[in-house]
Parts: C-alpha cells; structure tokens; sequence
C-alpha cells in the first residue's frame, strides 16, 4: 500500500494511471460539454451577458468625461474648498464641449445624469444649451462686419485646411466617438492645416468638430456649409493671445487678410468672457455646488449609484447619508426581507399539513390533491393576482362575505388591499406550490414505519410526529423555504398590483427606474445590492443548516 | 373460564377479522392462543395475512371483528403507543437523526424516565447485543447486522413482556440472517420474552420458533411445532410450503385404519397414509419427502410397493446429491442423498426402482 503512495499508479503502457484515465474520460467529457453548449450558449448570451452588463451600470459613470471630455481635465485643478466657481479657463473648455454636445443633442443626457446627484443641474443644461449658439453670435457679427470673408463657409475651408493635421483630426475623430457611441469613420474631405493648429488652436479644433459633424452626421460637404458660432468664438478667443497676433502678422497663407483685419480692429469685438457668459445664461454656473458635483462625478467609474441605493450620497465633503425625507432604499430592503419572510413563514404552515397529506393518502386521491395544488401552476400569474384583487378590494368577495357573516360591519370592512397585506395574501397563494412540492417529495421518502416504530416505543401521536417525523422534514422545509424565498424577494408582478404604496417590493423601484425615471445606474446599483443580499442569505444558509440537508427530491 | 383460559394465554386472537376494503375478507376468522416465553412464528407467503395479524396485535390495523386479548386484557381500545409492545421492523426504522445511544434512549424517554437510569439502561442493551461501542454512530454508519441488532436492543430497552418481530432478517445476506436467527432465539429464551415472528423464509421459521403458524389465504393452515409441521403436515399447502416436497397424484382405492391404497393417475399402486381424506374414490395428492424416497433394493421393505423411474438429472452439491426423476409422469419427482463413501452416483438415462416407508408418504386433499 506505501509503495503507492509514493510512486504514481502506472498504467500498462507505462504512462501514470491519472494520465491514462483523464485521457479515457476527456472524450466522454467533451461529448458532455457538447450535449450542454446549446442551452450554454443560449444562457451565456440571453442571461448572464445582458445581466453583467446591466450590473456593470451600477459602476459606469463615463458620461461625463465623455460630453465634457478637455472640461473634467480642467476642472481637476479646481478647489472647491476655495468658495469661488472655477476659473475662465475652465469655463472656456465648458463652451466648446457643450457647444459640440448640444450638436449632438448629447448634453441633456449629461444633464439628467448629473441631476440624478443634485436636483435642478437637468434644467441648467437644457437653458445653457439654448444659449451657446447667442455666445458665439456676439463674436460672429462683429468678425463678419470686419472682414465679409468670414461670412463665406468655403474662406474657412480654405484658410484652416491643410497637409499633414490627421492627428489632429483624428483625435478630434476619437472624442466624437465616445460622445456620440459610434465610430464617426470616414472620409470628410477636410484636413486641418498644422499651421493653422498652431496659430489659431481653438478656431481650428472647432473648426475640425464642425467639419466632422457635417460630413459624417449631416451628410453635407464641409465647404459649402457655413461653420459653427462656435468657430467664431474660437478665432475670438485665439486673437487674444499676442503670440497669435504676432503670427498673424508674419502670416501671408490663404485668408491672411482676414485675419490681420480681425487683429487691427480687435476692439470691435467684445470682451472674450465665457465664465461671464455662462453665468448670465443661467446663474447657478457661479455657485461652487454645481461645479464640485461635476468635480465629484467626473470620473469614469463611480460608488455613487451604490451609495443612492442605500440612502447615502457622495458629496465633495465625502460619503454622508442623505436627509431623512429622501431616505427610502434601505426602509424599502428591509420591507422586502421582512415581507419575503413573513411570506415563507406562511407558506411553511399552510403547505406542511396539505404535503403530509399528499405524501400519505392513497395514490389515487393523492394525485387528485396534486392537481389541485400544481392547477395555480396552469394559470397565468397575472389573471390570479387579477383575481386576487377581485377578492380582496372593500367591495369584494371576501369582505362582502364577513359583512353578511356579520364579523365586520358595513362601515369598517377591512383594507385588504394596496398595502402590505394584500401583498403578502397574494404572494403566500402564488408561491404556496414551491413550498408543497419539496416538502412532499421529502415526506415521500420517509417510511411510514418510522411513526410506527415511535409509537411502538410509547411515543404518543404528538411526541412521535415532533420527535420523529418532523426532524426528517426539516430537508423539505429548507429547500422549500430558500425557494420561496428567493422568489419573493425578487417578486415584481404582485406587489405591483395588490401592493399599493405600503406593500411595494424592491423590485417595483427597480422596475421604476428601468422605464419611467430611466436611471439605470441606480436600478442596476438595486438589482447588484439584491443579487448580494440573496448570495449572503445563501452562504449563511449553507453554514448554519448545510445545503446539503436541502433536498428537492428523492 | 376465561379466566382459567388465560392463566396460560398470554396473547389471544379470538374469531378476528379484517378487511381493508369491506368486500374481501384479509384476516378471515383467527383462533391462535400463546402462552408466555414462546416464541412462535407467523410463516405464510405475502399476501396470506401474517403482518396484517402482527400489524392488529401491534395496534396499527384495528380488527373489523373480534377480540385480541393481552395478559387477559382485550387491547382492541388501547392505542399502540400504550399497549408497551416491542416491535422490530422490517427495515429496522431506526431514527436516521438520532445516534444509536438516542434512539435507545426514546422509549425510556418518553416514559419519562430519568436521566441517570436511562443511560444504565441503554448501556445494558448494547452490551446485551454487543454494541457497547457504537452509542455515539448514527444509524447509516453502521452495516445492516449492526443496525438490526440495535433495532433489537431497542425494541427491548424498555422490557416489554411481548415482543413483535416483521422480517427482520429480511434484507440481511445469507450468512448474517442465520447467525442472527441464531442469536435472536437465544435473546428470547433467554430474556423469556415472548415473541410473535413474522417471515415468509420457512427454514427461518422452522430453526427458531417453538411454535410455527403456516398462514395461507387468510386462515391458519397449520398450528404445530417446527418437527411436526415438517413431518406431518396436514394438508397439501403446508406440506407444499414447508420444505421441499414431491407430490404424485391419484384416488384413493382402499383406507384400513392407518394406512390406505392409492392408485396413481398412470395406474401404479402405492402405500400411503391418510392425513386429511375420508372416502374411497376421493382424489389425493400423495406427498414424499425428498430424503425419504429410497433406490437401494437392499434397504427397500421387501412388501413395499416400488415404481419404476428414470433419472433425468444429477446435481451434485456437495453434503448431498440431488436427482431428478420422472415417477408416474412426473419430471420433477427429486431425491436427495447424503454425499456417504458407499453412495451410488446416478446417471441420466438410468433406470432405476423407488421406494419409501408408506408411513412416510402422506395422502393429503387435492
């Protein structure tokens, strides 16, 4: 036997006996493998995909960096602590992102987003958004009375196009891409000119977004078409610079003449103020509590679903629980577990009599009793919560019966419904058959003889039932009771239609924000807290009672 | 009367009956009377009523009409869990959650029963079935002779005068059930416990018992010592049942006294004696034993009437031969020899001569 243990087995070829049998099994593994990957396959792409990458939402917060991408860097720099909004150069970054987001129609979005962290921020989007094409016009009139040649789409064409600007280009390409979620690829027939790039940076960056946009999303020749107010602002903002100025002069490529117009009457334009701009359009951009929620969420992963979804915020002073009057997730977990509870409680009592009978009647009626119990099973979850409803409101069956019964009077007839009750009535009914089935098919496998044996042994009905019988149950009502359970927890249809405001489940706010307030992070952030909740409840299961003592059959 | 009756009657089954469906009769009118410190079994095949007796005397099935009496008592009334009966079942029902020491411990325990004597007693048990060791396994932990002879001790922790056994040597292999028949029956006679056996497996009930019930249809067949019911069964069935049998067919010729003439069916005579027929020309079932049956000429009566026959198959097993003939039509006519030094072998095709004692050969109801 020692000699075993410390040499390999040897199989009659002389390979190590392991290697041989894992050899023989690798066929019939890999035919087992096969016969599974349909439904594996059907799992992986219809189940487990989509649900990772909702959960993934719970985290994801690239929406800022996205619509604000140059704004966040900026913004980094920004010390909230100090009182005061950021500076110009922050502002100047916010206009043209915005400019190009509002193009897109992306910059509503953001601001929904961000309003999900501080109320009011989803209108100051949209009024900011109105005004961006006002800022840029205040330097495009004054520009056009310079030089008429502004006022032609294909001067500008001429005068920033150029050789050797791909780069640019295509990183201007790229920060389109992120905003809009699509590749933007293509040719748009504009190349920025490097020159250019150089002496007139912010007229040329914006000149490249509004060349791309126009190809590849309005489908137009860029030429023909005149630029953005955006443009102007940016050849405003660069004929600040003296070093611009100074280029300018020295400058004799195509529409040169333009320019050195534009620098001789710079005091036609107004002033370049952009954070003056903002504030004017709408005034909340002044306020530090704006800038430091940007500042908060402007990275692209974020804890900040995950913390609404317990009733916390993030705030730049750090993690603090909301104001009680917006403290409802935690109130709303607990009133699931609870209610999921009290729900296999009650399943436990109504189905162990109606399983011990099942499990000990004759076969013919008990098959008869297992119609019974399965017939829920036949009928659409939906037509009998219906009919639960119709049973249970002030005027329905039940209570018109305890009227007539005369145990109510006419005046006090009971609230069943809309609240925590009728919910728990209904989900006990709709989830009673996952408590029978298990407990039956455990109670099948206990021999009669065992009741005999105890009352053989002097045990009374009662002693031998509690000391004998029930013991050996226990699997049954473990494996029923995590069954209903977990499917109460996660109930959604029921509560939904009997559970009013006061008998509502998480998952109906789940579902809220999945199609009526549309904020997926935070669904996702429930759905994930959920998720961990019943694995919790699963592991300790598994080591208070074991899970091997569940049973579902046989 | 009654009385009197039961000084020695320690269980009583007067004129009981049981139907389960209320059309046919399952149990059908049981007289059975025991005395104290027997051991009878109730041997029949499945279906002839034998655990539906034990079940009723154990009070799980109530009697549709009759009495049971215990120690003179009728229990028809009393519920099983009062009646203080130890009962061993068939697949020995031992508490699957409880170790072996707990399930001793529950009978005494629900008698209420302190502490400190429940452990004396539960100590005693397993010693007595010398499982002293195993108080702390639980019942899947043990083999299946281990588990039965706990389902002993526990039937017999807490000393009940009677005791009921449902095959409980049903599911144990060969060698084990015949050492554990063996040590049952010592228990028994040895405690002077009184014990009711039920089994279908005959060689069971004829090493342990005092007394032996053949159950057939319900009835009582035969009520008898295990010597008697194998030698001198009283009708076809138990001779049938108990051990291996050959039966010839015929009527009866001629009854003088004790013996008669019994012509079988192809015409041959032989000498037989009459057990439960009454009339000349009444069909009988003539039984022999296998061991009984003779070819030696030299140890044959030389009055004895013979038949002729053929062999058709010689099984050699060992302690004995076993042949197989073809007497009077019959081809599964079996003779068992002892394996002795001076023993002919026999060959197929043989023509040989049989012969018996006529007090060996039973002419039994058709």
């Amino acid at each position: 036997m020692s000699d075993t243990t410390q040499e390999p087995m040897l199989a009659a070829d002389g390979r190590p006996l392991k290697q041989s049998l894992a050899r023989a099994l690798r066929r019939q593994k890999l035919r087992a493998l096969m016969l599974i990957a349909p439904l594996l396959i059907f799992v992986m792409v219809t189940f487990i995909i989509p649900i990772l990458s909702m959960l993934f939402r719970s985290v994801e917060n690239e929406i800022v960096s996205n619509t604000l991408p140059h704004t966040v860097v900026a913004l980094q720099e920004w010390d909230s602590s100090t009182g005061e909004a950021p500076d110009e150069n922050v502002f100047r970054h916010l206009y043209f992102d915005l400019f190009k987001a509002s193009e897109a129609k992306e910059h509503t979005k953001l601001g929904t987003r961000l309003n999900y962290e501080r109320t009011g921020l989803s209108s100051v989007f949209r009024t900011t958004g109105r005004r961006l094409d006002d800022m840029g016009s205040d330097f495009q009139d004054p520009l056009e009375d310079i030089n008429e040649n502004f006022k032609e789409g294909a001067f500008w064409y001429e005068m920033l196009s150029g050789e050797g600007g791909e780069e640019l280009l295509e990183s201007r390409r790229a920060l389109w891409a992120r905003l809009t979620g699509e590749s933007m690829a293509g040719d748009i027939g504009f190349t920025p000119s490097p020159q250019m790039a150089d002496m007139l940076p912010w007229a040329t960056r914006a000149y490249t977004d509004f060349a791309i946009w126009t190809v590849i999303d309005d489908q137009d020749v860029v030429a023909e078409e005149d630029p953005w107010e955006a443009v102007y602002a940016g050849l405003a903002q660069d004929l600040q610079s003296e070093q611009t100025q100074t280029e300018i002069a020295a400058y004799d490529g195509p529409g040169a003449q333009a320019l050195k117009d534009a620098v001789a009457n710079l005091d036609q334009l107004p002033e370049v103020n952009f954070k003056a701009a903002f504030i004017d359009a709408k005034e909340d951009w002044g306020t530090t509590d704006l800038w430091s929620t940007m500042q908060v969420f402007s990275s692209n992963y974020t804890t900040g679903y995950f913390l609404n979804a317990v009733d916390l915020e993030l705030t730049p002073e750090g993690v603090q629980a909301k104001p009680e009057n917006q403290q409802i997730y935690m109130q709303l977990f607990m009133r699931t577990l609870w209610m999921a509870l009290v729900i296999t409680g009650a399943c436990i009592l109504l189905g162990y009599p109606v399983a011990w009978l099942l499990a000990n009647l004759p076969m013919r009626t008990a098959n008869t009793l297992m119609i019974l119990v399965l017939l829920p099973f036949w009928t659409s979850l939906l037509v009998r919560t219906s009919a639960w409803k119709v049973l249970l409101q002030q005027q329905g069956v039940i209570n018109d019966i305890l009227v007539w019964l005369g145990f109510v009077g006419d005046a006090n007839r009971l609230i069943l419904m809309n609240n925590a009750t009728g919910t728990i009535i209904a989900m006990t009914h709709i989830l009673l058959p996952f408590m029978i089935l298990p407990l039956y098919s455990v109670m099948k496998t206990i021999p009669p003889s065992y009741l005999r044996a105890a009352k053989s042994l002097g045990a009374t009905n009662w002693t031998a039932f509690w000391r004998v019988y029930f013991p050996q149950s226990v699997p049954g009502i473990g494996a029923g009771s995590i069954l209903v359970f977990i499917l109460a927890i996660g109930y959604y249809i029921t509560p939904e239609i009997v559970g009013g405001t006061s008998g509502i489940f998480i998952s109906n706010r789940i579902a809220y924000h999945i199609s009526s307030s549309l904020n997926w992070g935070l669904a996702a952030a429930l759905g994930t807290i959920l998720l961990v909740v019943v694995l919790v409840l699963y592991w300790a299961y598994d080591k208070i009672v074991g899970i091997d003592n569940v049973k579902l059959g046989g | 009367m009654a009385d009197t009756a039961s000084n020695d009657a320690f269980v009583e089954f007067e004129r009981v009956q049981k139907s389960y469906d209320g059309e046919t009769l399952v149990v059908k009118d049981l007289n059975l009377t025991m005395p104290k410190g027997e051991f009878l079994t109730m041997l029949g095949p499945s279906g002839s009523g034998k655990t539906t007796c034990l079940m009723m005397l154990a009070g799980f099935e109530t009697a549709t009409h009759g009495d049971i009496r215990l120690g003179g008592e009728s229990i028809n009334g009393i519920p099983p869990h009062k009646r203080g009966i130890g009962m061993v079942f068939q697949n020995y029902a031992l508490f699957p959650h409880m170790t072996i020491a707990e399930n001793l411990a529950f009978p005494l325990e629900v008698r209420k029963l302190g502490k400190a004597e429940r452990e004396e007693k539960v100590k005693r048990a397993l010693d007595m079935v010398e499982m002293g060791d195993f108080g702390g396994r639980r019942p899947a932990q043990l083999s299946g002779g281990q588990q039965q002879r706990i389902a002993l001790a526990r039937a017999l922790v807490f000393e009940p005068e009677l005791v009921l056994m449902d095959e409980p040597l049903g599911a144990l292999d060969k060698q084990l059930r015949e050492k554990m028949q063996f040590e049952i029956t010592h228990l028994a006679h040895r405690l002077g416990i009184t014990t009711v056996y039920v089994t279908h497996d005959q060689t069971e009930a004829l090493t342990m018992s005092d007394r032996v019930a053949v159950f057939d249809d319900g009835r009582i067949q035969q009520l008898a010592p295990p010597d008697k019911l194998y030698e001198s069964p009283e009708n076809s069935f138990v001779a049938q049942f108990i051990g291996e049998n050959n039966t010839l067919e015929g009527v009866i010729k001629e009854i003088k006294g004790n013996t008669c003439v019994v012509e079988l069916d192809d015409g041959e005579i032989i000498d037989a004696v009459p057990v439960n027929v009454s009339n000349v020309g009444d069909r009988t079932r003539v039984s022999i034993r296998p061991e009984r049956v003779e070819y030696n000429a030299d140890r044959l009566d030389p009055e004895a009437h013979t038949l002729k026959a053929e062999v058709l198959e010689f099984i050699y097993m060992g302690d004995i031969f076993r042949t197989r003939l073809r007497v009077a039509g019959n081809d599964e006519f079996i003779i068992k020899t002892r394996n002795a030094p001076d023993q002919v072998r026999l060959k197929p095709g043989e023509h040989i001569k049989i012969g018996w004692l006529p007090e060996d050969c039973r002419a039994l109801d058709a």
